[in-house]
């Protein structure tokens, strides 16, 4: 088994309220990170891809494709922006968890097509403190 | 007793080129771009041995011997050399992390003693890293 990982970075705004709740059960269960302004990350994101080394190429996916497939997906949607306006946190807190479910979705596809490799992994270390898994852990 | 694994990192720095021999050099550069001219890295490599600890030393494997093996196989093979023309390695296929990475697999896997390797992790720099683990059950990603 062999896996390709590439890190990325994008800072980004962010704000865990849950909008069926009050102001005060939110500030139970989020503490500090339900300031009702917001706050923000460095957001790293470890994207993981496993399949066949192409005999040609030497390679499980171009490295420059996963870039452009991240800056168009990723970075250009979430990064300097405001993680609670964009759509797909408009039904779930944009919680690291969600935020690592959410690129995975959102890279899944386009890897598989444009590259022939499959995402396995995607990491997202909100802090250097914490990190969430979704998918495969090593 | 469930097993352990311990993990043992070296790092070394060489140069290389993204090279198949057996094409021209224009095709070289079709196929590998900017990666066809000579560059190099910090390599970091952690190796991660799985096993039971001896009951009487306590260890999977003392870490000196496995520095050793590291030292023998990896480090003087690879620190300060050029992938392209020092080694034996990339005469068919070219020096990515990829194929870098299944040689140091290779390499350990005959080196070390039957059973103990788990995986290996190799980051060419911060920002790309590539995996390889023998089961599928410790998934390599």
């Amino acid at each position: 088994m062999i896996a390709l990982t590439r890190r990325y970075e994008f800072p980004a705004a962010h704000l865990l309220a849950q909008p069926s709740l009050s102001d005060a059960e939110n500030r139970r269960l989020y503490g500090k990170c339900a300031n009702p302004n917001g706050h923000g990350h460095n957001y790293g994101v470890e994207v993981s891809v496993s399949g066949r080394v192409d005999p040609l190429s030497g390679r499980i996916a171009d490295p420059d494709i996963l870039d452009a497939i991240f800056d168009e997906r990723v970075r250009a949607r979430f990064g300097h922006r405001y993680l609670n306006d964009d759509p797909a946190f408009a039904d779930r807190v944009p919680t690291a968890e969600n935020i690592a479910q959410v690129i995975h979705d959102e890279l899944a596809g386009a890897i598989d097509e444009r590259t022939g490799a499959r995402l396995v992994r995607v990491r997202v270390r909100e802090t250097r403190r914490n990190s969430f898994v979704y998918g495969v852990m090593a | 007793m469930p097993p352990v694994r311990i993990t043992r990192a070296i790092e070394f720095s060489t140069s290389l080129r993204y090279c198949r021999p057996d094409l021209s050099a224009a095709e070289n550069e079709r196929l590998f771009g900017r990666r066809a001219s000579k560059h190099g890295h910090n390599y970091r490599l952690e190796v991660t041995l799985r096993g039971e600890p001896d009951p009487i030393t306590g260890m999977v494997l003392d870490l000196k011997q496995l520095q050793d093996v590291l030292d023998a196989e990896i480090m003087a093979r690879f620190d300060h050399r050029d992938l392209n023309d020092d080694t034996p390695y990339f005469d068919k296929a070219a020096p990515t992390p990829e194929n870098f990475a299944l040689v140091i697999h290779r390499l350990l896997l005959a080196a070390l003693p039957d059973g103990l390797l788990d995986g290996i992790r190799l980051e060419q720099d911060s920002t790309l890293y590539v995996e390889v683990r023998e089961s599928p059950e410790g998934a390599g990603a």
